[in-house]
């Protein structure tokens, strides 16, 4: 079972890594970096479950990924926000140069 | 506690269906729908989590990121050009390069997965959440309060750089449509 779950874990993540990397999108490669943690909490949670005798700190580790998930969102929307507001950008492609 | 025939079936139906819907939010035409695919891809996993007995877990997830995703689709709406998809485009970069990494990713993490060994120790079958309850509120207080300064920072920080007068003055200055010229080839 522990195999199985690993492997759908990885998938996930790969879809992650994928969607990180290739989209333009900020709101996009947001939802890669979702489904990255999304992986993250299904790997923490097995191992929580198959090896650790229900050690609650391993449900308290998932806590604080959702944490980083909500904080992950919360500056991205923020920072979509204000980008669009400097430069009018909403694709990676048109932020050639941080300065200004 | 060793898992039934009934609870590999689930994790197996469930697992299937957060790829899939995972892999469908990059291959739809609309960001919107790519929204909900990927909330689809955070229920499967919840699921997941409640058969794993972290009931508790499961549940947060699932209605966390339903609130996130709902916001997430708003902001397509918002800021992105073709929210419904209606003009089919492609927008990706590095296509090679990310399909290498990605599939290399899941072939390396999915080797370690299945070639390590694991200690065998299951979860018993005490209420799981009791436990979680009891660590949050006793032994590891300081981690349950530190993430939530964590995120009183981050509201902080988020309403500094999205207020109306923020760093970057009028919020009205950047309220204008996005640019819709697709054939400039700027967007694809």
């Amino acid at each position: 079972m522990i195999d199985l779950l690993l492997v759908i874990a990885a998938a996930i993540f790969g879809i992650g890594v994928y969607g990180a990397l290739s989209q333009q999108s900020f709101v996009m490669i947001m939802m890669g970096l979702e489904l990255m943690l999304n992986a993250a909490v299904l790997v923490v949670v097995t191992f929580w479950w198959g090896t650790t005798g229900g050690n609650p700190s391993g449900q308290l580790l998932v806590i604080v990924i959702l944490a980083v998930m909500a904080i992950e969102a919360a500056i991205g929307f923020a920072l979509v926000t204000a980008v669009y507001r400097s430069r009018k950008a909403d694709i990676t492609e048109k932020l050639k140069k941080l300065r200004n | 506690m060793t898992p039934g025939p009934l609870a590999y079936f689930l994790v197996a139906a469930f697992g299937i269906g957060a790829v899939v819907s995972g892999w469908l939010v990059f291959r739809t035409d609309s960001m919107l729908r790519a929204a909900y695919w990927l909330m689809v891809s955070f229920v499967a996993v919840g699921a997941m989590l409640v058969v794993l007995d972290a009931q508790f877990l499961g549940l947060i997830l699932i209605l966390m990121m339903s609130g996130e995703m709902t916001i997430m689709a708003i902001f397509m709406i918002m800021f992105m050009m073709n929210p419904a998809g209606l003009n089919p485009m492609t927008m990706v970069h590095q296509h090679r390069t990310s399909i290498i990494a990605g599939v290399g990713s899941f072939l390396v993490l999915a080797w370690v997965g299945v070639v390590a060994e694991f200690p065998n120790r299951p979860a018993p079958l005490e209420d799981p959440t009791i436990a979680l309850g009891e660590e949050l509120l006793g032994r590891s207080m300081l981690v349950f309060e530190s993430a939530g300064v964590a995120l009183l920072a981050v509201m902080i920080g988020a309403i500094a750089l999205a207020a109306k007068q923020g760093r970057f003055g009028d919020a009205f200055e950047g309220s204008e449509e996005p640019d819709m010229d697709v054939a400039s080839g700027d967007r694809t």
